[in-house]
């Protein structure tokens, strides 16, 4: 049987099992950690080290968690209105364009703040757009969400390419990069902060733009569950005809639920080009979109579980770059094992341990 | 003696936290019609799936024909003699009768060699047990009562000794119910044994020689039927004493509350489902259209809702008009005083993944008594909901209960709080009591008299004849889209309503020929 058992307490349901199910994919994975000749303990070892074990991992892991805050949240979003948005990816791209585009002309003349709240509102606004045709598409022409995000995936990239090699290429360079943005469009860093007030952090790529991703995700919360227009979201997500009823406007609330999806895919764009690369370039999304589609998976959709989830993903990645480092014979490849290992585990097989734990409640009971 | 043709023993059957069945007995006499009564939810229809093969029963034994038998699937059942006719038929409409009854036991890979056999065998059975069809006919052709002949065929060709029909007046008007009957009573005569699953009790007190009556998964009572009568069955079925009539006191019809002219509905396929159909109601009356399911009368309701709009004609409620070219959304509608409680509550008037105290605001939660500021206030939807629970005795008065979670009758009553607490001007109301059980429907009936008696105009689509009877002051009888009869309510019987429904088919199919 399918969905939550309301015969399980609440900690089961939210707590127990998904923690079996995460615990059962890392169990597999250092089944294949030991295939290929690694001491699983001291591969975990050295992952949870890299990812929490000291202060620039740190950093790392919580600057890779912004990002998969902001795709989480965006796949969950469109979720609720009932629509795959797999186009996270283009989404963040074209909204680092925003970010790019507004900075590049603005930096020398507008204030810092200022700056940065107009580049927060482009990356917004950019990332909306790109995900507001497909979704038009969708609700009034219907077109599939997912053939035509993925489709915009792929245009998002030839685009950059081709602004970022004839139009924004930085003059007498040869790399496909714009200019660096003047520092007034630079967000500041953790350690900046933290040096600020006294306290001495390693540097590492880690800004405030993930306080931006905790308010979002607060935001997305209050939003689905505490809004009129949440509520018609969920209606249209969990029964259109019952929407169409209650004299909600199906197409209008899936447009304006892509709309949000495609912002805060877009706001990658600020932890990336203000808060870390600091000018326009090639690539700097890339596999972040994706990995959003997990972390909602995972998260059951909800910004809590987006949250921490993002998290275990932002600790398997720097937590697998640093393996890589330190092992000759591990690549980053393995991460993306591990990764596919937990989405498997939390995501299709999601109830898995269901009908055993039931059992075990129900003989307690009797 | 005579012996028995079915026992079951203990039968107990366990879904989850739920006792579908429990410790269920049962015996069919051979060679007669053994009616199995209860409400939604009993446990008749897990009854008669274990004995179809569709579920195994956690505990228990069934004999058949004395011999205890192990049935793990439908061809189990097929092959100790045991043939059921669905609710819902399980025929493919593009196919001929003679091809929908050899599906499954074409005999070999030549279709014609099975077929000729089969042609033989049918007009055999149909002589021995009186059932004319034409063979060659397509089944998606026929009228409903004739398809289900061919389904009835379908399980004797198969070698049925013991005929299972589950609900098969349900879509049936009361002259093709009739039909049904004696040839029930035929079947018995030569030896079949029929068991007969009903929720109608008027059906089991004509037609059966013994019942049973299931309540909450259990068997409550076994009675031959010349002993026993509607009220003590209905008794039984419910637990407790039930008023079977209404009181109705007289009141004045007042004006127009609803006007429609002309009407004329295509549904998402583009067929025309409501072919020019014209009425009125007034406030304080109510207004019933009869009908046979699939005649109409769904996408009139939907039209009236403002779910689509319509095709041409004209709907008004007083100053509000609904036409082709002045759309309506039902937003609108509802401000201007029309609430709706639509056929299908599963699929249309509730989002069953929502709690309760969700769905109690779903079309009216942009309603400024539970928003501040851009905020949907729970605890204020949560004290709404416990309200109209407490005001319609909605079990189990949880209001952040999954709505899932409720039978269909309290959230049916949910549905009739939401829409009736707004007080509305007019009703629609479409099947206010399919699928739900006999207290709950005293209950619902109670309150759309209230309604009326206070003045308001309802509109009440129902496909039960007893329904439309029993509270309308007008019945309108529609049959294919249009509208083929009108009368008072004292003029009325289920005979003459019953000839409209039907007789007007053969109207429209000699028109069309012509």
């Amino acid at each position: 049987m399918k969905g939550l058992d309301r015969n399980l307490p609440t900690w089961v349901n939210v707590g127990l099992l998904p923690l079996l199910n995460v615990v059962t994919a890392l169990l597999i994975s250092a089944v294949v950690f030991w295939l290929i000749d690694v001491n699983p303990l001291e591969a975990a070892e050295i992952l949870l080290y890299g990812a929490f074990g000291y202060q620039e991992g740190i950093g790392f892991t919580l600057y890779y968690t912004t990002n998969f805050i902001f795709t989480g949240l965006a796949v969950a979003i469109a979720f609720h209105v009932g629509l795959f948005n797999i186009g996270g990816e283009g989404q963040a791209y074209i909204g680092g364009l925003g970010v790019g585009l507004l900075c590049l002309a603005l930096d020398a003349s507008v204030p810092g703040p200022v700056l940065l709240l107009l580049s927060t509102l482009a990356a917004a606004l950019f990332g909306a757009a790109w995900a507001f045709i497909p979704g038009w598409l969708q609700a009034y022409r219907g077109s599939h969400i997912v053939i035509t995000t993925i489709m915009f995936n792929f245009l998002a990239s030839s685009l950059m390419v081709y602004l970022m090699v004839n139009v924004l290429r930085e003059p007498g360079q040869m790399a496909p990069q714009s200019r660096a943005l003047a520092e007034t469009a630079w967000l500041p860093f953790m350690h900046d902060l933290f040096a600020a007030i006294g306290i001495e952090f390693e540097r590492s790529p880690l800004n405030i733009s993930l306080f931006l991703a905790l308010l979002c995700a607060f935001g997305a919360w209050v939003f689905i569950w505490k809004t009129k227009w949440g509520y018609e979201i969920r209606t249209v997500g969990s029964n259109q005809q019952a929407a169409v009823y209650a004299g909600i406007k199906p197409a209008r609330v899936m447009l304006l639920a892509m709309a949000i999806s495609g912002a805060l895919a877009g706001f990658v764009g600020v932890n990336e080009i203000n808060g870390v690369q600091h000018r326009l370039l090639l690539d700097f999304h890339y596999g972040y979109g994706f990995a959003g589609i997990a972390v909602a998976l995972m998260g059951r959709n909800h910004p809590i579980g987006i949250v921490l989830a993002a998290l275990l993903f932002g600790a398997l990645y720097q937590g697998g770059a640093e393996l890589a480092f330190e092992m000759s014979n591990v690549n980053r490849d393995i991460v993306v094992v591990m990764q596919g290992l937990v989405i498997l585990f939390c995501g299709a097989l999601e109830f898995l341990y269901k009908p055993l734990i039931a059992n075990m409640f129900k003989e307690k009971t009797a | 003696m005579t012996s028995n043709a079915l026992q079951l023993e203990s039968i107990s059957k366990r879904f989850g936290a739920v006792l579908a069945n429990s410790d269920v007995s049962l015996s069919v006499e051979q060679g007669t019609i053994h009616g199995v009564i209860g409400e939604n939810g009993a446990g008749k229809s897990t009854l008669m799936s274990i004995l179809y093969g569709f579920y195994q029963a956690d505990s228990g034994s069934i004999k058949v024909f004395g011999k205890e038998a192990k049935i793990h699937d439908s061809q189990d059942a097929i092959d100790v003699g045991i043939g059921m006719v669905h609710q819902h038929f399980m025929l493919v409409d593009t196919f001929t009768v003679l091809e929908n009854i050899t599906l499954g036991c074409e005999g070999s890979m030549l279709l014609s060699k099975g077929q000729a056999q089969a042609r033989e065998a049918l007009s055999k059975l149909s002589r021995e047990y009186n059932l004319k069809v034409d063979p060659d006919a397509l089944v998606g052709e026929l009228p409903v009562g004739v398809q289900q002949r061919v389904e009835i065929l379908k399980a004797l060709y198969k070698g049925a000794k013991i005929l299972i029909l589950d609900e098969p007046t349900g879509v049936l008007t009361p002259q093709e119910t009739d039909d049904l009957f004696k040839i029930l009573l035929s079947l018995k005569e030569q030896g079949v044994t029929v068991l007969l699953i009903t929720h109608k009790l008027k059906e089991i007190m004509h037609v059966t020689d013994n019942v049973s009556v299931m309540r909450q998964g259990k068997m409550v009572a076994h009675r031959h039927t010349a002993e026993t009568n509607p009220e003590e069955l209905a008794e039984l079925m419910v637990g407790r004493k039930v008023v079977l009539q209404l009181e109705k006191p007289a009141t004045d019809a007042g004006s127009k509350a609803l006007t429609v002219s002309n009407l004329k509905v295509r549904d998402a396929q583009g067929i025309e489902r409501v072919k020019g159909v014209s009425f009125e109601v007034a406030a304080g009356e109510i207004v019933g259209i009869a009908g046979v399911s699939g005649n109409g009368q769904t996408e009139l309701m939907e039209a009236l809702a403002g779910m689509v709009s319509p095709e041409s004609g004209e709907i008004r409620y007083g100053d509000l008009l609904i036409s082709a070219d002045h759309k309506v959304c039902p937003s609108e509608m509802r401000k201007a005083g029309v609430a709706h409680v639509p056929e299908d509550r599963h699929r249309v008037g509730l989002v069953t993944s929502f709690s309760a105290s969700e769905n109690a605001i779903l079309g009216y939660h942009r309603s400024s008594a539970w928003n501040s500021k851009g905020v949907l206030s729970s605890s204020t939807v949560g004290k709404h909901c416990a309200e109209l629970m407490a005001d319609f005795d909605v079990r189990p008065q949880d209001p952040t209960l999954k709505c899932a979670n409720f039978s269909g009758g309290n959230q049916q009553k949910l549905i009739l709080a939401r829409e009736l607490d707004q007080t509305p001007k007019v009703l629609l109301v479409g099947q206010p009591t399919r699928g739900v059980d006999i207290g709950a429907i005293e209950f619902i009936h109670q309150r759309l008299l209230d309604m009326r008696n206070r003045g308001g105009a309802i509109l009440l689509v129902s496909v039960e004849l007893d329904e439309i009877l029993s509270l309308s002051d007008r019945i309108i009888v529609m049959c294919d889209g249009r509208v083929t009869g009108e009368l008072a309510a004292s003029e009325a019987d289920e005979c003459t309503l019953g000839l409209m429904m039907s007789s007007s088919r053969d109207i429209n199919a000699s028109e069309e020929k012509e």
